[in-house]
């Protein structure tokens, strides 16, 4: 499986905000979307998935055309994870089974109910699967989501900022729960993310936003300091913690004084 | 992976695969179902309660013999002439509103909307109004003030009536869906705009009224009080038929409805096609709505009421929901109408009076009771 994405451009109301995205990404890889607020992570998610359609450009999974496909069909290949979305109030189980929704023709079979009882376990929320999702914590709810996600049985997972408004503990969670769903069901992840040390925890390579253009595209492991400081702008330094490579931001140029 | 967030315990649970999550999440489903089934009977029950209560005595066996035809004479005539008519109309439009009003919570994700709230009935009122006393529609129509005289009823008139009935209800839909699509309002700015919506429809009925003549103003008034004593077999047809196609529509699009209630990208992520699901679902909440009100007037709260207590009992799944706001529409609007009969005797009490007084009080119950779940 490998997915191919060629020259996406994409405008809001004649403003560029992606102008010619390119990356290749294979199967079992996880790839962090980074950059400043506003470069465009977000609208290059939803680009890929066809919530929103790009000026030009091409996205091939498999050698298929994307947007040859019909929206069914697309649900099928990439499980997306909003940023934002809004309370709930179906059980666990039901907003879970909300992702077969591209599967189902009239009713929920035995094997779309199989497979949600099988990812609230993976997930360790089965306990929870007859409680209203609008009575969950947040970091409860962002492991609904991403079984929703998961339950749509994609190619490609596709989620923006999953760990954003989680505690340390739930963060860490989310992400041993993204390159575990990555590994087992052999999927490949897209992940943006404004935590750069959380991104150098587990995803396999940077897709660094700038501009509307990609301004690197490597491995993890050859992100430099000067990388992020020319994209965020931010003097930091790199070192080793416990084997966990941390970026520690130095101060930035003091804003005008308000005096 | 290094870091240890997931504990041993959580590992073990991986792989294994049971089907007590299912189970449970049935057992959970099946009360929801009995109870539906449970309140299928209490209406049939409360049909044969309300064809029973009248000034006109009729032993429970002459409405059975009645309803199936083997009785002649004046308790069939009761029976099929003067008590079914709007007992079937207080259940069309009971259903039909009951549906309206979820459809428009659901595909607006708004749990205040309902086409009382948006507007939709004043803008159906208005266009009704207009026909009848403008475009002279209502002179035809005179006859069907009075209860059951299908034949005086031209079908000319019921177009007139129920198409500017329609115009309305679509004019006032079409403002609210572009407020809420393009300028992206929230849930209460958007039913801020339902109540511009209906003063300016309410205050166009009474503009209309001002150029009528003393009869057509009586007419009129009479008019927008929610009845359902009025139409006769061909109109509870037409409404019939339109509800139970919309039904159908929305229950094939029940998971698209589901959908859409978890937020428009997540939707748009699912598969669904949002635009055109709102538009056209939108467009079939708005034409039930405008029909029931061409036919029965501005029957208040009971869009708004019979989703809400289905949300209660059935949860957020529209395979229930759909069902329970049908049939508890249905049941309330003809409690409301019996209730009415049995309070003045032998004259009525117009419904829509009677689910205002019960609609308003209940529905802020709901929401108090709803705040400190």
């Amino acid at each position: 499986m490998n997915l191919k994405v060629v020259g996406i451009q994409f405008s809001y109301n004649h403003s560029p905000v992606l102008d010619g995205i390119s990356f290749n990404l294979a199967r079992g890889q996880i790839l962090g979307v980074l950059g400043v607020n506003g470069a465009g992570k977000s609208t290059l998610l939803k680009c890929l998935n066809r919530i929103l359609s790009p000026k030009t450009g091409s996205i091939l999974l498999n050698e298929f055309d994307v947007h040859k496909m019909c929206q069914n069909e697309v649900a099928r290949h990439f499980g997306y994870v909003p940023q934002k979305y809004p309370e709930e109030s179906f059980t666990v189980f039901d907003a879970v089974l909300l992702g077969r929704k591209p599967y189902i023709k009239w009713s929920a079979s035995a094997h779309d109910l199989m497979i949600v009882e099988d990812i609230l376990r993976r997930l360790n929320i089965e306990n929870l699967a007859q409680r209203p999702a609008n009575q969950l914590s947040g970091g409860e709810l962002q492991k609904v989501v991403i079984g929703r996600a998961l339950a749509q049985e994609p190619d490609v997972l596709l989620l923006d900022e999953p760990t954003s408004n989680l505690d340390l503990k739930n963060q860490l969670q989310v992400i041993n729960i993204i390159s575990r769903a990555v590994r087992e069901y052999n999927i490949s992840a897209i992940v943006s993310l404004h935590d750069i040390n959380l991104a150098l925890r587990f995803v396999d390579h940077f897709l660094m936003l700038k501009g509307g253009v990609v301004h690197f595209l490597s491995p993890k492991e050859m992100v430099t300091p000067a990388d992020i400081e020319e994209v965020y702008g931010v003097r930091v330094i790199m070192s080793q913690v416990n084997g966990h490579k941390i970026i520690v931001p130095m101060d930035v140029e003091p804003e005008r004084s308000l005096e | 992976m290094k870091s240890g967030a997931l504990t041993e315990a959580e590992e073990s649970t991986w792989v294994e695969k049971t089907g007590r999550v299912v189970e449970a999440h049935q057992d959970l489903v099946r009360p929801k179902v009995q109870l539906l089934l449970a309140l299928i009977c209490g209406l049939v029950v409360l049909v044969i309660l309300a064809i029973a209560v009248g000034s006109y005595d009729i032993s429970l066996l002459k409405i059975l013999r009645s309803l199936l035809g083997f009785e002649n004479g004046p308790q069939r005539i009761v029976v099929w002439d003067i008590r079914m008519p709007r007992i079937v109309a207080a259940l069309v439009a009971g259903c039909g509103l009951g549906l309206s009003g979820l459809a428009t919570q659901s595909l607006l994700r708004n749990p205040l909307a309902s086409p009382f709230t948006l507007g939709i009935s004043q803008g159906a009122a208005f266009g009704a109004a207009f026909s009848i006393v403008v475009m002279g529609a209502g002179r035809m129509q005179e006859s069907a003030l009075r209860t059951a005289d299908a034949n005086s009823f031209t079908v000319h008139s019921i177009y007139a009536v129920t198409l500017f009935a329609f115009l309305g209800a679509i004019t006032a839909t079409v403002v609210i869906l572009i407020l809420a699509r393009f300028k992206k309002m929230s849930p209460e700015a958007i039913i801020l705009a339902g109540i511009a919506l209906s003063s300016l429809f309410t205050s166009g009925t009474i503009l209309v009224q001002y150029f009528a003549t003393e009869v057509e103003i009586a007419r009129v008034v009479f008019w927008t009080f929610g009845d359902v004593a009025r139409s006769n077999w061909r109109e509870i047809g037409l409404l019939g038929f339109v509800t139970v196609l919309v039904l159908a529509y929305f229950v094939f699009n029940r998971w698209n409805l589901n959908a859409i209630t978890t937020g428009e990208e997540t939707a748009r992520g699912l598969g669904v096609d949002v635009n055109r699901v709102r538009l056209l679902g939108m467009f079939l909440a708005a034409l039930v709505a405008a029909l029931a009100t061409a036919f029965h007037g501005i029957i208040a709260f009971l869009g708004l009421l019979a989703p809400h207590i289905g949300r209660r009992l059935a949860g957020a799944d529209h395979a229930l929901l759909i069902p329970y706001a049908c049939v508890i529409g249905a049941m309330v609007l003809l409690f409301a109408d019996t209730l009415g009969r049995m309070l003045v005797g032998s004259g009525t009490l117009p419904v829509g009076v009677l689910t205002s007084f019960m609609g308003a009080p209940v529905f802020l119950y709901l929401l108090v009771r709803g705040l400190n779940r």
